[in-house]
């Protein structure tokens, strides 16, 4: 009220003028509060400079997907040419036979993949030794930490046609040894299953994390009321972990064509090719062995773009059936 | 909670069932573990005959003696301690420096600098415009090519910057502050001192990381003195480039058996020679790697 009467009895331009000093005081007040941060801005100084180079510079870099690309004049000299090189992949005689493998490889493995973490949290879940459960659980996600490489050297060691154990079982059950690691119709399974093998008892811990977060008062009141057990799992831990599985779940489609290239290429031989060669595959080939960088760009962005298509679609879906969604 | 004998019967056969079932799957996961180990300890001719197969057979240390007679394996071995240290130390710094100025609500461009390094959590640049940055920075053959660009990593800065405003109170700062402490001061001072947990979360996130990759070495060192390890390793497990020359000196057809079964048996020496770092670090793991996972998913 008093504000108000002394507003209305001061005239015109002087509060102008006071509005104006206020901005300013604030303008003022905002530089103090940069200036006072200073040594905040040195301190984020190195990681800014390493994510603009490492960071945007490549991204900005995908501009050569619509370039004639050459080393000399850079990729703000190079000239542009549309959406050729996109045209090219598309046009790609084995186009199909690619983003086909890419998709089955992948599907395949979340499909497989998906529920074993979830099933083996619910498993570790109903556990009641610490020591037992401590034990088991050390076990299985151990493989987690073992490279790649070293993986694939395992597969082809165990499975190998001459010295592998899994030909000596099938030669005493009275089999023919079979080329596991050569032959076309294998290579999915073992690299599916393998990847399971290593996998499983780390994505478990997600849903432990997310197990341990449950009401212990629901499972008493459940027990009161003489549910059993599998029905306290399917009426309480299910819907307990319900957001970190869709959660989980929208964001392994959203990477539904980045299947994990390391594994591939080294499991990749002349024998398998038709199967085992997918998107990021051939981007290697044709981008750092023969040297295509624009075309082999543009693969890599139609990749991406396809990722982004399936995230959104699943976010949707996800938003639609359930409460939970990544954004 | 009941005992097992008072429970009703179907609770019974669903935990009989569970029990079997994780049982199994502990085992498979064991197995092929155990199973490598016996075999790196056989001998050649009980490997390749499939004698092995849960425990050694015929024990020695032929596989070993092989590994160590490698020149290789150790100019990879030493090269990858040498990356993976300097890569984990730096990271750490790297990360610290991102995360303790996010980590503080008067800094005025705090959501700006948020967005600049959340945005690479989703977009990247593709292998070829990196590939062509590395080469265009003159970083191709150099150990700093593997390093740089592995150090900045917008997960472990959200991480961080969770844990900092969580962990370290508010108060904390500003006492010092009183005390004519700077930003900088008081980072190295209380920020690094007081996150020891949360950098062995990160140091182990990087360094194995850092340990098994392979990928960006094949990508941008040429020069077989600067191999880390894992390039070896894929050399002579996935290819079958073992070079057993020096390892017997005459050549006879007995000899020459020998040969490639001991490069047979080799492999699992080497596999087990290579996780040696990671074996050693494992309690560690399990003390703050679990932790890891569950900060990273309080906001991820």
């Amino acid at each position: 009220m008093q504000n108000e009467a002394v507003r209305k009895s001061v005239p015109r331009p002087a509060r102008q003028a006071a509005r104006q000093a206020t901005r300013q005081a604030a303008r003022r007040n905002r530089i103090k509060a940069h200036k006072r941060c200073l040594q905040l801005y040195i301190l984020i100084a190195i990681p800014v400079i390493l994510v603009i180079v490492f960071g945007y510079i490549p991204m900005a870099g995908n501009i050569i997907a619509f370039q004639d690309y050459s080393v000399r004049k850079g990729f703000l000299g190079s000239d542009f040419v549309g959406l050729k090189y996109f045209e090219q992949f598309l046009n790609l005689p084995i186009f199909f036979d690619i983003v086909r493998n890419t998709l089955i490889l992948s599907l395949y493995g979340l499909v497989a993949g998906f529920p074993f973490p979830i099933l083996l949290a619910l498993g570790f879940n109903e556990i009641k030794s610490p020591r037992v459960k401590k034990f088991s659980q050390t076990i299985t996600y151990a493989p987690y930490f073992i490279s790649t490489v070293v993986i694939v050297g395992i597969l082809q060691s165990v499975f190998s046609y001459r010295f592998g154990i899994v030909n000596e079982a099938v030669k005493l059950f009275g089999g023919a040894p079979i080329d596991f690691m050569g032959g076309v119709q294998y290579f999915r399974h073992l690299y599916v299953w393998s990847n399971i093998w290593q996998g499983a008892g780390y994505s478990a811990v997600l849903y432990i994390a997310a197990l341990s977060g449950i009401d212990t008062s629901l499972y008493e009141a459940a027990t009161i009321d003489g549910a059993t057990r599998l029905q306290r799992v399917w009426y309480i831990d299910i819907p307990g972990i319900l957001p970190t599985i869709v959660i989980t779940l929208i964001m392994s489609t959203g990477s539904i064509l980045n299947v994990g290239f390391e594994k591939v290429f080294l499991m990749q031989n002349p024998a398998n090719y038709s199967v085992s060669e997918i998107i990021s595959t051939y981007v290697y080939k044709v981008g750092v062995k023969q040297a295509q960088f624009g075309y082999s760009t543009a693969i890599s962005l139609f990749n991406s773009a396809v990722n982004f298509v399936f995230l959104f679609a699943t976010n949707a879906i996800a938003k639609r059936c359930s409460d939970t969604s990544l954004f | 909670m009941t005992k097992f004998r008072n429970m009703c019967l179907s609770d019974k056969i669903y935990l009989s069932v569970v029990y079997l079932l994780m049982a199994v799957f502990v085992l498979l996961v064991l197995y092929p573990l155990v199973y490598v180990v016996s075999c790196s300890f056989s001998s050649p001719s009980a490997l390749v005959a499939g004698k092995v197969v849960l425990w050694p057979v015929e024990p020695g240390l032929q596989g070993y003696t092989a590994v160590f007679n490698t020149s290789e394996v150790w100019t990879g071995y030493l090269n990858s301690i040498i990356y993976t240290v300097t890569g984990t130390i730096l990271s750490i710094f790297v990360t610290m420096l991102g995360a303790f100025p996010l980590s503080r609500k008067e800094f005025p461009a705090r959501n700006f600098f948020t967005g600049l390094f959340a945005v690479t959590m989703f977009i990247g640049g593709g292998l070829v415009p990196q590939y062509l940055l590395i080469k265009n920075l003159g970083l191709m053959d150099s150990m700093w090519a593997l390093i740089i660009p592995s150090l900045f990593s917008a997960w472990s800065i959200v991480i961080a910057r969770t844990f900092i405003s969580s962990s370290i109170p508010n108060e904390l700062y500003e006492a010092a502050a009183v005390d004519g402490c700077g930003y900088i001061r008081f980072f190295f001072m209380m920020v690094l001192p007081l996150s020891k947990a949360l950098m062995a979360v990160l140091a182990l996130n990087y360094a194995t990381g850092m340990w098994n990759s392979y990928f960006s070495a094949m990508l941008y060192i040429n020069d077989a003195s600067k191999f880390p390890l894992q390039i070896i390793l894929r050399n002579i497990l996935v290819q079958n480039q073992v070079d057993v020359n020096n390892l017997t000196t005459t050549m006879n057809i007995t000899d020459l058996m020998e040969k490639q079964y001991i490069s047979e048996l080799l492999k699992y020496s080497l596999i087990v020679v290579s996780s040696i770092p990671l074996l050693i670090m494992y309690p560690f793991i399990q003390k703050y790697f679990i932790k890891g996972v569950m900060i990273g998913s309080i906001k991820g």
